[in-house]
């Protein structure tokens, strides 16, 4: 697919370089005010201006020393990881389901369970708030588990199918031909083949349940608040440098969600360029 | 999977091979079916079965109700014409007291001043000054004299009005929209009629976030479809980055650029631009800012989908042709993109049209959107029948473009952190 629209004229010449630079401005305006808060987070001083006084690390230790800050970054984690659990067996067996699944009921299921993608998150969260106070669930890791399960579900089953639909079953016909039990079969040939997709969609997962922070806003109590309802506080209140060293260790911690899916994307790439 | 198939094989050949094969089919059906169910049943609790009970909160009148059953009762076949009889009186009276031991006054007035303006302080007054039930004949003269708001018909209106067990109040409320005592439906007064206002500011704010991504994202989308895959690769992280990094880092760091001491502000002050600061946060400019800049993603990557499949053979042949490259660009490039840009235009509208987060941080109070309304009935004032009537005009909204939507891309999917 190289130079396909090679410009040959000079008008599209001009055109081409009008785009490149349009584009390239807006590519920074994209990654610019990411890019401008993290040296604030290694500021010595206590304003959030340039130029910065010295380089020190004391935003970071602020953030280490302080409870608030640590319980919301563990609280983070063990919700996210939770629910990546949940919604990754829930949502591979779905998609399993799915791939064999001829109805005419099939687009309505699908829809069901992808809609908590496109529901706008305070509809949800008020929904919840409503239906699980009287069970005790608020104010509770269970609750808060079970709906960022419902919320990550939908990308698992998305990455799951997707992969699952991009399987040879003959793979699976041939293992079955040479001997294989279903079970020895789907552990040895089917299993390693889906691996990067199902890791994707446990990405996506974690990811949508760390980020989330609407449902939390209603249905956190102080005990489990996480990273992003402590930054939405910090941000609300005024923001310290102390939030930017959070805002670094949250992007940091995308960055590498990011490159994991990255390499595991280029990773099914090459396994399927073997297989052909 | 081919189990069912092996399994067949061996079964016995007296049953004819039609049979067989009708209940192999039916077996894989129920196994496939086995695997969804565990996770429709989830949904049911978590997700179908909380959005449910909202939508039945917009419509569900019960206070009144449950608080006041003898005067409900009264008042069942009352015309409304008049200021009803000694009956409805006593049956009020009753109730007020046994509220009152109950504690549970407020319940009912609180839902009744929604109706009628003041009425928490007629019941509050009524349920303090009624000291001893009314002699059997004399409760209308006592109530009156206690309070004469009881013999108008408004105030009663407002308690037939409430009487549920189902109301359109909520609803029509969040249009805007009341009855008047003889139950036509008229606009609402002055002072409650807001929401429109709000739906209207939501959708203004939508639409032009929409616009801009557009705007924003058509080049950059081309030039990534354009440029040798390596290249656009590697630009491609400058679209993902931001997209994975989370909502509230987002937010934080618009703040901290726009801020009056902000990075662009001295910039521009030190350049000599400006001698005061701009306001460029907490106000309508800073919401399109920080919500294009969350949404901008949303738009490239389903446009850049689309333009990546256009074959490049096309504006070569219109080329060739002898039309312009901007002819070419129009009549050839452009018509092509369209599933894109549609897919792409109502994925940003449908995430702007909920968002929260974003406004309700970099925001000043009336650049607040629906979601902001929906959680401040919620949790600060707890109108929950408006709260959830409110949810329940934006969950119709959003599902009717994500109808739309599944039309229009029907099969390919964007996948990302769908943030909001």
């Amino acid at each position: 697919m190289s130079d396909n629209h090679a410009p040959r004229t000079a008008s599209q010449r001009v055109a081409w370089i009008t785009t490149v630079v349009v584009a390239s401005l807006v590519l920074v305006f994209l990654m610019a005010p990411i890019l401008a808060i993290m040296p604030l987070s290694f500021s010595s001083g206590s304003y959030l201006t340039y130029p910065l006084p010295g380089f020190s690390l004391r935003w970071y230790e602020d953030f280490l020393n302080s409870p608030r800050w640590v319980s919301s970054l563990k609280n983070s984690v063990i919700i996210g990881v939770a629910s990546t659990i949940l919604s990754m067996v829930l949502g591979t067996l779905a998609s399993l389901g799915l791939a064999q699944w001829k109805s005419k009921f099939k687009p309505l299921v699908l829809a069901i369970v992808l809609s908590p993608v496109v529901v706008p998150g305070v509809i949800t969260a008020v929904g919840l708030y409503f239906f699980f106070a009287p069970l005790g669930l608020t104010g509770s890791y269970a609750g808060l588990i079970l709906a960022h399960t419902a919320l990550s579900t939908p990308f698992v089953v998305i990455t799951v199918s997707a992969t699952l639909q991009s399987f040879d079953m003959n793979l699976a016909r041939a293992a079955a031909s040479l001997g294989a039990s279903p079970i020895y079969a789907f552990r040895r040939v089917i299993l390693p083949l889906i691996l990067p997709g199902l890791a994707s969609g446990a990405l996506f997962a974690f990811a949508t349940s760390f980020d989330e922070v609407v449902v939390v806003l209603f249905m956190a109590g102080p005990e489990q608040r996480t990273l992003p309802r402590e930054m939405f506080s910090g941000i609300r209140e005024n923001i310290s440098p102390t939030i930017t060293a959070a805002a670094v260790i949250l992007t940091t911690i995308s960055v590498i969600l990011l490159a994991t899916l990255e390499a595991l994307r280029r990773r099914n790439e090459r396994l399927k360029g073997n297989l052909r | 999977m081919t189990a069912a198939f092996v399994a067949g094989a061996d079964a016995s050949s007296e049953v004819p091979l039609k049979r067989r094969l009708k209940r192999a089919e039916r077996t894989r059906r129920l196994k496939a079916l086995a695997l969804i169910l565990p996770l429709l049943l989830f949904l049911l609790f978590t997700f179908l079965g909380p959005i449910a009970g909202m939508l039945w909160r917009s419509v569900d009148d019960w206070e009144v109700r449950q608080v006041m059953p003898h005067t409900v009762a009264a008042l069942a076949d009352w015309d409304g014409k008049d200021v009803p009889g000694e009956p409805a009186f006593a049956a009020l009276a009753g109730d007020i007291r046994t509220a009152r031991d109950a504690g549970t006054v407020a319940i009912a007035s609180k839902r009744l001043n929604y109706a009628l303006n003041g009425f928490r302080t007629i019941m509050s007054g009524t349920a303090r000054n009624l000291k001893t039930l009314p002699e059997p004949g004399t409760a209308k003269d006592t109530l009156i004299g206690i309070n004469p708001a009881w013999g108008e018909r408004a105030t009663w209106a407002a308690i037939k009005g409430a009487s549920g067990p189902l109301t359109s109040f909520y609803l029509l409320g969040a249009l805007d929209l009341t009855r008047n005592l003889d139950g036509a439906i008229v606009a609402a007064p002055e002072e409650q009629a807001i929401y429109r206002d709000v739906f209207g500011r939501t959708f203004t704010i939508s639409l032009g976030v929409t616009v801009l991504c557009l705007i924003l994202g058509f080049p950059v989308a081309y030039m990534l479809a354009t440029l040798p895959t390596g290249q656009s690769n590697v630009l491609m992280i400058f679209v993902l980055l931001p997209f994975w990094t989370s909502l509230l880092v987002r937010t934080c760091a618009w703040i901290v650029v726009l801020q009056s001491e902000g990075i662009v502000n001295d910039s521009l002050r030190w350049i000599g631009l400006i001698d005061e600061p701009l306001r460029l946060i907490y106000n309508r400019f800073g919401v399109y800012v920080a919500m294009t800049h969350v949404l901008l993603p949303f738009m490239i990557l389903p446009l850049y989908s689309s333009m990546r499949s256009i074959s490049p053979a096309y504006m070569r042949a219109a080329a060739s042709l002898g039309a312009s490259p901007v002819t070419a660009f129009l009549r050839i490039y452009l018509p092509q993109t369209v599933p894109g840009i549609g897919a792409g235009s109502l994925l940003v509208f449908i995430l702007a049209i909920g968002y929260y987060i974003t406004p309700a941080l970099v925001g000043g109070a009336a650049d607040q959107m629906i979601s902001y309304f929906i959680a401040f009935y919620t949790t600060e004032t707890v109108n929950w029948g408006l709260a959830s009537a409110l949810g329940a005009v934006l969950l119709l909204a959003t599902l009717l473009l994500a109808v739309v939507y599944g039309k229009l891309v029907h099969g390919q999917q964007v996948t990302g952190g769908m943030k909001n």
